[in-house]
């Protein structure tokens, strides 16, 4: 049984149908690339895995868990992090009580043995623990939303455009970041425009457009066909 | 003009404002934080009054009802916010607005079924009657307990929302309630709790308000009024805002009476109008900050 299992997932945003049809699954341990053009529906896939949408239906299973009667809050509990493409650093609230957020549905009353813990893979983070997060710039607070959504160990971790807008240093850092976490069991279903980057962190590819799967093989078979990539992931 | 009297109307101000900073409070945070005008919120206050008062009847005690009926009606306002105004999150704003308006009436009449439309005298204990000298005059004592009773729940409510994890929760889930589901936090539980802390707050401040004015179905209408005055010159969602403002309109209606008695009612408004003039956000408020 796969970790993730997605079979024929529809999602909407009032009127417009955004996801159709959608099936794929993912397997423990494994980093899976989910890729397309912007507005292929990649965002609204994530956001229904995550109980994010208004109105989604279909079979979404998580350890063998239906998703889909579950609100957001109790899907995390299950093991499933996310980090939203925006990010939302909390305003107003020190990069230390950001990273406290991510704590509150574990019950873990080790605080600071957590944030110690977390601060070792980030040591940017661990310089500004008392600085307001919204003050850092684009890059870190991508780090510390990362580092706010895994903090409590989650099985699988679910994250929207790491890299958009980071400076290459820094997505190289997440990169090796990322293969850490999948060799210590951590799951993750990435999805990304930068497309080549994320092809080279994945086992398995999957591309969407205008909703529905068009194609999945293994990460390196997509990075190796050019005329596919450009077909449906060129900007 | 003498300034012992002077000083003696500042006290007085600051016993009134006292009392504006609780209802204030209740408003400001269920704004802030579920972006809901709670147009029942004066009739919870005059609500808290009768609750205290009913409870002081049957224990004797002006000190249980102080403790009961706040924590009484701000259960009420858990299943308010539960059986009523959940099932308008995600609509028009102007749904919650209507709500609770027409749910201010129902209560207000309510009560005058209940209870009677003249206005009932609810006394202060005991120990908190007579004057007590400030050095600058004499005060009335239960007076200087109202100030009292505020800072400490002021106190409290800093100690709870910068202090504590619940605190943390407060305040994230107020400036975005997303993150704290994706974060595993049911904001629907979150709601229902500071919902009824709000219309707690309110009740406290009727409880407080009881012996120094008759208790009376209309009670809550003009301090729904001047809340929304103290909100809106604090910042709306702001709580600091709030306190400020409260003893601020408190302390320039007491002095305004004394000075100009005729402008009395209306100084709160004009104050109101210049500070909007030159801070539309109001005093603690962020700029285009809503719900």
């Amino acid at each position: 049984m796969a970790m993730l299992e997605v079979e024929k997932l529809n999602a909407w945003y009032g009127p417009s149908h955004v996801v159709h049809d959608l099936s794929f699954a993912v397997e423990e341990g494994e980093i899976v690339a989910l890729v397309g053009r912007n507005g292929a529906g990649k965002t609204s896939t994530l956001r229904a895995i995550m109980g994010l949408m208004p109105r989604a239906e279909g079979r979404v299973a998580f350890d063998g868990t239906s998703l889909l009667p579950l609100g957001a809050h109790a899907r995390f509990r299950l093991g499933l992090g996310y980090v939203p493409e925006d990010r939302r650093i909390v305003p107003g609230l020190t990069v230390r009580e950001n990273l406290e957020l991510g704590l509150v549905a574990a019950g873990r009353t080790d605080v600071g043995a957590a944030i110690d813990e977390i601060a070792r893979s980030f040591p940017r983070l661990k310089e500004r623990l008392n600085q307001q997060g919204t003050t850092m710039s684009g890059g870190e607070q991508q780090m510390l939303a990362i580092a706010r959504a895994i903090i409590s160990r989650p099985k699988m971790v679910l994250l929207d455009e790491p890299s958009e807008g980071i400076m290459p240093v820094l997505v190289e850092e997440m990169g090796t970041l990322f293969r850490t976490l999948r060799d210590q069991g951590t799951t993750l279903l990435l999805v990304e425009q930068n497309v080549e980057w994320a092809l080279k962190l994945a086992g398995r590819a999957i591309i969407i457009d205008q909703g529905e799967k068009v194609y999945e093989s293994s990460a390196a078979a997509l990075l190796a066909d050019k005329d596919i990539q450009d077909r449906y992931c060129a900007v | 003009m003498d300034l012992e009297l002077i000083l003696m109307q500042l006290f007085s101000g600051l016993a009134l404002g006292a009392i504006l900073v609780m209802v204030a409070l209740g408003l400001t945070i269920v704004f802030g934080m579920l972006g809901i005008v709670n147009f029942a919120h004066g009739a919870l206050f005059m609500v808290g009054a009768y609750a205290g008062l009913w409870v002081a009847a049957q224990t004797g005690s002006f000190w249980w009802a102080l403790l009961v009926a706040p924590i009484a009606i701000g259960v009420l306002g858990m299943a308010i916010e539960r059986f009523l105004i959940r099932p308008l999150y995600g609509r028009s704003p102007d749904d919650p607005l209507l709500l609770t308006f027409g749910l201010g009436y129902v209560l207000v009449e309510s009560v005058r079924i209940t209870f009677g439309t003249d206005g009932i005298p609810f006394s202060a204990p005991e120990a908190l009657q007579g004057v007590v000298d400030l050095g600058v005059g004499y005060f009335p004592l239960y007076r200087l307990f109202v100030v009292g009773v505020v800072a400490l729940v002021l106190l409290l409510l800093w100690v709870a929302l910068e202090k504590t994890r619940f605190g943390l929760i407060v305040r994230a889930g107020a400036r975005d309630p997303l993150i704290m589901k994706v974060l595993g936090v049911d904001v629907g539980r979150l709601w229902l709790l500071v919902f009824g802390l709000g219309v707690g707050l309110t009740a406290l401040g009727g409880v407080l308000a009881a012996p120094m004015r008759n208790v009376s179905p209309e009670m809550g209408t003009l301090v729904l009024a001047e809340a929304f005055v103290v909100t809106v010159i604090g910042g709306m969602g702001s709580l600091l805002g709030a306190v400020v403002a409260g003893l601020l309109v408190g302390i320039a209606v007491s002095m305004t009476a004394l000075f100009a008695p005729e402008m009395a009612t209306i100084v709160m408004f004009a104050l109101m109008a210049l500070i909007l003039l030159v801070r539309p956000q109001g005093l603690f408020g962020r700029p285009g900050a809503g719900a």
